[in-house]
């Protein structure tokens, strides 16, 4: 599949210091992810996934190595400038959904048009779109403590859809809910690809990475093996 | 985002927090009230000396005679009668920086009306006494100077004696008192003069000619003054000249020589009343030191509780950095936040402030006085602190590492 590169990590490496220790989090990983791929990435604690997440993010720099998303190298960026990709090119889903408490579903989903500047009337109109198309069009002024697991995730997966970012990165989304409940947000995710989405998937289900086409194993900092298969 | 924007984030951010919000703010309330309430009773007490002070009388300088010394025993100031009838005339007439010049001859004596009976100051002295003390009639009028020149029977009473002598709201003029079993016609009632710094009632006195007072009263008009004789300067800025020249002018009639002490003695009561002000105005800086200590452990408050916040928030802020919020934006969050509630106290604490300063005003009998620049400078402080000390708690905030910052348990 031929599709147009939007990741491309070079020989990317990161060490952190801890105290006297230095700590090779990633020792070189190089990949490219196409415009449209739904990628899952597997790997025990520690291996380093965390952290090969936190670059793609945006939310941490590599210590050596490049990394251009959609082109731009993002690897020297300032923190500010990050923050700016984050919030239009990136979609972020955690495992602990991070939804503001005593807040709407509606605000939540509107809080990254708030940081991007969109006016009122169109943030709400989108983030009720994005709500609707995660199934919650009828929950738009509930509170995360009204809601279930599964209906706060989706919130949250709205919360990253809204500003139409390029990929949606989820990190271990289902690890906090039921298996049924999980597979309802693993099947949202698949059509939100068949719809055309980018995905970066972290699990540590192989059931789950089977929705993806490509999976990639992440093992002590290094990438094991980057297997594609026929969706 | 716009600044409204960051203001209703912040406000919500308050409200969520309601009691603690309103905790926080209680140090700012306190302190702002606290130095609005505070500067209010300095500049009442400054006033009411000042108003004491006007009660003396404008411009004032006394000249007492000078002292007897018998035996080695000396006297005091006024005991021996050094100045003259003609003494006064010379400062009435040939002084330039006096306006007015009166004398002030003064005993304790009986006064009977025909009910009742009541023991107070009598002063015997000329018109130009009630300008020197800027001391209008409320009933009747002043005596004039034909009473004097004609020793006329009259007495103007002050408000103490003519409620003493003939109850309160009744009309005393026309009618006859008794000085010492001399028959006085009440010609007038003075206005209300209050009370002296030291708390002598200026109203308990009767003002008679002085002519009168030393045929009638004392027994034979001297060639001494056995009295004072009280001065006006022409202003209070031409005082301490009028002090110069009656110096000049009285060591020069009474012939006295160079290096020789004078043989009386000038009272300024300018300079006590400055001294007055100053010590008041020296009590103002201090009550507005404490208040001002307050406003600044209220925002020490500001400061701990933001601190909590930042803290207690750390995966809020985390998620926020995550969708976009950039560094400065965060910071810009929390300083809204503690600014809010330090404005949002300071105004409050205005309120609370001047409810206060008008009770304390009400309990002293104090005109209530509230600058309206104390009012600008209380709010505008607290904003300052809300700023200063929601600073460093903003910066870690903003600082705050977004991976450690959503792990965050």
């Amino acid at each position: 599949m031929a599709s147009r590169e939007l990741l491309r990590l070079e020989n990317v490496t990161k060490v952190y210091r801890m105290g006297d220790v230095e700590v090779q989090a990633l020792r070189g990983i190089s990949l490219t992810i196409g415009e449209g791929a739904f990628v899952a990435v597997m790997g025990a604690s520690g291996s380093g996934k965390s952290t090969l997440m936190n670059i793609v993010g945006c939310l941490d720099r590599p210590t050596s190595g490049r990394y251009l998303l959609a082109g731009r190298e993002v690897s020297r960026m300032s923190r500010s400038q990050l923050a700016e990709v984050r919030n239009h090119a990136l979609g972020f889903v955690f495992q602990s959904f991070n939804l503001l408490a005593r807040t709407s579903a509606l605000e939540n989903v509107e809080l990254p048009l708030l940081y991007a500047g969109v006016g009122g009337r169109e943030r709400r109109a989108r983030a009720a779109e994005a709500l609707r198309r995660v199934g919650l069009g009828d929950r738009l002024g509930h509170n995360p403590a009204q809601m279930s697991g599964g209906q706060q995730q989706r919130v949250a997966i709205a919360r990253a859809l809204v500003t139409r970012p390029r990929v949606i990165l989820a990190d271990e989304p289902t690890g906090n809910l039921d298996s049924a409940t999980a597979a309802g947000i693993m099947g949202l995710f698949e059509q939100l690809w068949r719809d055309g989405i980018t995905l970066v998937l972290v699990t540590h289900e192989p059931d789950f990475a089977a929705y993806a086409p490509r999976v990639l194993l992440i093992k002590d900092g290094l990438l094991q093996s980057d297997e594609a298969r026929a969706a | 985002m716009s600044p409204f924007q960051i203001l209703r984030v912040a406000v919500r951010a308050l409200l969520v927090n309601k009691l603690r919000s309103f905790l926080t703010a209680l140090g700012i309330i306190i302190g702002v009230a606290a130095v609005i309430a505070m500067v209010a009773i300095g500049d009442g007490a400054r006033t009411e000396v000042e108003r004491a002070f006007a009660a003396i009388g404008s411009n004032m300088l006394v000249i007492l005679p000078g002292t007897t010394t018998a035996g080695g025993a000396r006297g005091g100031f006024g005991t021996l009668p050094t100045l003259t009838w003609d003494d006064l005339k010379a400062i009435q007439t040939e002084l330039p920086a006096v306006r007015f010049a009166a004398a002030a001859l003064r005993t304790t004596a009986q006064v009977q009306s025909e009910d009742a009976n009541w023991t107070t100051s009598v002063t015997g002295t000329s018109p130009e006494y009630l300008d020197i003390r800027d001391w209008p009639t409320v009933q009747g009028s002043r005596f004039l100077q034909s009473d004097v020149d004609g020793g006329t029977k009259v007495a103007l009473l002050g408000q103490t004696v003519a409620d003493k002598l003939f109850g309160a709201g009744t009309n005393p003029v026309g009618q006859v008192v008794r000085i010492g079993n001399v028959p006085f016609q009440v010609t007038g009632v003075l206005a209300r003069k209050g009370q002296s710094p030291g708390g002598q009632d200026f109203d308990d006195t009767v003002i008679v000619p002085q002519s009168t007072f030393a045929t009638k009263i004392q027994g034979g008009l001297q060639k001494y003054i056995s009295g004072v004789i009280v001065v006006a300067a022409t202003s209070a800025d031409a005082t301490p000249r009028a002090e110069a020249e009656i110096i000049s002018l009285l060591r020069d009639r009474h012939h006295i020589q160079t290096g020789a002490d004078d043989d009386f003695s000038i009272r300024n009561l300018t300079e006590m009343a400055s001294a007055r002000q100053q010590s008041t105005d020296t009590l103002t800086a201090l009550l507005a030191s404490i208040a001002l200590v307050s406003l600044v452990v209220g925002g020490i408050g500001i400061m701990n509780i933001m601190l909590v916040s930042v803290t207690e928030r750390t995966r809020e802020i985390g998620l926020r950095m995550a969708v976009g919020a950039k560094p400065w934006l965060i910071l810009a969050q929390f300083l809204v936040e503690a600014s809010a509630l330090s404005v949002a106290g300071g105004v409050v604490g205005v309120a609370l402030g001047l409810w206060a300063a008008g009770d304390l005003a009400h309990r002293f009998g104090w005109p209530m006085l509230v600058r309206p620049e104390i009012i600008l400078i209380a709010v505008g402080f607290s904003a300052c602190v809300g700023v200063g000390f929601g600073l460093y708690p903003a910066q870690r905030a903003s600082r705050l590492d977004p991976i450690e910052a959503l792990r965050y348990e």
